[in-house]
């Protein structure tokens, strides 16, 4: 069998994608929230995925994260572990010859993922986004120690044994408090966050 | 100059090393700091993925209380910001309140709900920006008492702080870090990797997002121990950064990259302030040096002979 016969029986395995499955008003869905611009204008380069650090461990790789958007494959999207691997180091939004802001655009994925629960079950970090915001809402300011803390035991507990040699280090050096700080005004910040809430006046 | 200091909860944690020694330095140089009373979480990165302009609303208080807290005459507001990811947020913040038609307005009035009120008077400002543009390098070198020949020193520069805003350095290749190295006589590397992520929020653990089961917290580790890996085979003796999660990231994880990858690395991680109190022979328990991981070579030596 030559190569190019062993290309396209690897072509086989791979999904069919029906236009009967898309969903046509995704890609504006998207688009509406903050920050995403110029999506529409992609002339997929790949220069994305050329420059991100974490390429090679994404499931889909950026350039085509946004050609499923505009095609409207809104479960591939929002079930895609891409954008909890993305370290918003920012390099993508910085190279993209249409100024396509992807950085944005993956957190915009990851904000419509969380809302409608479609997150990869076994990955990390979209409880630890959960955790942190709590975090920030109840006392003001981020506590390294009780992040950790509530992420593993929500995540993987046997993690949590294998770092505390690792917290007992960073106590010592006197890195780590112990308590956790807070803001005086702790009220304040709910009731800004409440005002957000409110639908624009 | 004045200015109104937005630490981060980073740096009050374990970026403390960063903190002490910018504030020894920046006294030394002449530079007032504030802290700004009661300031909260920016929200990091972890707070863009939850909800984008609750976190703007969360940044925005602190904008609006370091208006609120300045007593001076100036129509210019510059609030010191030593962490990459805060700067970032800060920025964007202002940003959005100043061009969003819809969403700025829509922060001003749920700060005005808590008594508060934004009229864009605040400039976000790192402190290498400060020392290059505001202090100016000749004002460092007349303090350099002893320069730092023994380590040649790789500048690392992260992600967050000449992307995706830059306004005092080039985007693509940044050299302020370079230029200051010459001042305080240290010699520089020229290496790759020196605008590359480090992973900080995948290594997770303590800054933004946080990537940390155990299939997974290879990438993040894979990311900083490719950074240490360039400036290595470069001739770098150290590496120093710019910002309290790179620190952390670069530093802390060592152990576990000498495990995962099988190699010996040990690379000390020290802030640009830690190399100028050097420089300006201000001793080191006041720059936080002995709670570096890895201590600094030969460094040692030349201060017992003073």
């Amino acid at each position: 069998m030559n190569v190019v016969q062993e290309q396209i029986q690897d072509l086989d395995h791979l999904p069919v994608k029906y236009e009967k499955d898309a969903d046509p008003a995704f890609v504006d869905e998207i688009s509406s929230l903050a920050g995403v611009t110029n999506l529409q204008t992609c002339i997929q380069c790949g220069t994305c995925s050329g420059t991100c650090p974490s390429t090679n461990y994404m499931d889909i790789p950026p350039h085509r994260i946004i050609n499923l958007i505009r095609a409207g494959f809104r479960e591939d999207v929002l079930t895609s572990f891409t954008p909890w691997l993305c370290a918003s180091c920012y390099s993508c939004a910085v190279e993209c010859p249409q100024t396509i802001s992807i950085t944005d655009v993956m957190y915009a994925i990851k904000q419509k993922s969380l809302q409608e629960k479609q997150y990869p079950r076994w990955f990390p970090s979209p409880v630890m986004v959960q955790e942190f915001f709590n975090a920030i809402t109840s006392r003001g300011r981020i506590h390294e120690g009780t992040l950790i803390l509530n992420t593993f035991v929500k995540t993987n507990p046997i993690l949590l044994f294998k770092n505390i040699k690792f917290g007992f280090t960073l106590w010592r050096k006197g890195l780590l408090e112990i308590l956790p700080p807070s803001i005086q005004k702790k009220d304040d910040l709910k009731t800004l966050l409440k005002a957000m809430d409110s639908p624009r006046e | 100059m004045q200015y109104l200091y937005y630490p981060g909860c980073s740096a009050k944690g374990t970026g403390y090393s960063y903190e002490i020694s910018m504030q020894t330095v920046f006294k030394r140089l002449g530079a007032e700091i504030e802290e700004i009373h009661d300031w909260n979480c920016c929200g990091s990165t972890a707070g863009l993925c939850f909800d984008k302009y609750k976190t703007y609303a969360l940044a925005a208080r602190n904008l609006a209380l370091a208006e609120r807290q300045f007593k001076g005459a100036s129509d210019e507001i510059h609030i010191l910001c030593p962490c990459n990811a805060c700067l970032q947020i800060l920025v964007k913040t202002d940003h959005c309140i100043r061009e969003d038609p819809v969403n700025g307005p829509r922060i001003k009035r749920a700060l005005e709900k808590i008594g508060l009120s934004y009229t864009h008077k605040i400039v976000i400002r790192h402190p290498l920006d400060i020392i290059l543009n505001d202090i100016g390098l000749d004002a460092v070198r007349e303090l350099v008492t002893t320069p730092l020949k023994e380590n040649r020193i790789a500048c690392y520069y992260g992600c967050q702080m000449v992307r995706p805003f830059s306004s005092y350095d080039d985007q693509h290749n940044p050299t302020g870090m370079e230029d200051l190295m010459d001042v305080l006589g240290v010699p520089t590397v020229s290496w790759a990797l020196r605008t590359s992520c480090c992973g900080s929020s995948l290594t997770g653990t303590l800054c933004c997002g946080g990537t940390v089961a155990a299939p997974m917290d290879e990438v993040g580790l894979r990311m900083s121990y490719n950074v240490i890996k360039d400036a290595q085979y470069r001739g770098a003796d150290a590496i120093t950064v710019a910002c309290p999660l790179c620190q952390l990231n670069l530093e802390c994880y060592q152990d576990r990259m000498r495990r995962l990858f099988h190699d010996d690395i040990r690379m000390p991680i020290v802030c640009i302030t830690q190399l100028m109190g050097l420089a300006m022979g201000i001793p080191e328990k006041e720059l936080g040096l002995n709670k570096l991981f890895v201590p600094l070579p030969n460094h040692s030596a030349i201060h017992q002979e003073e």
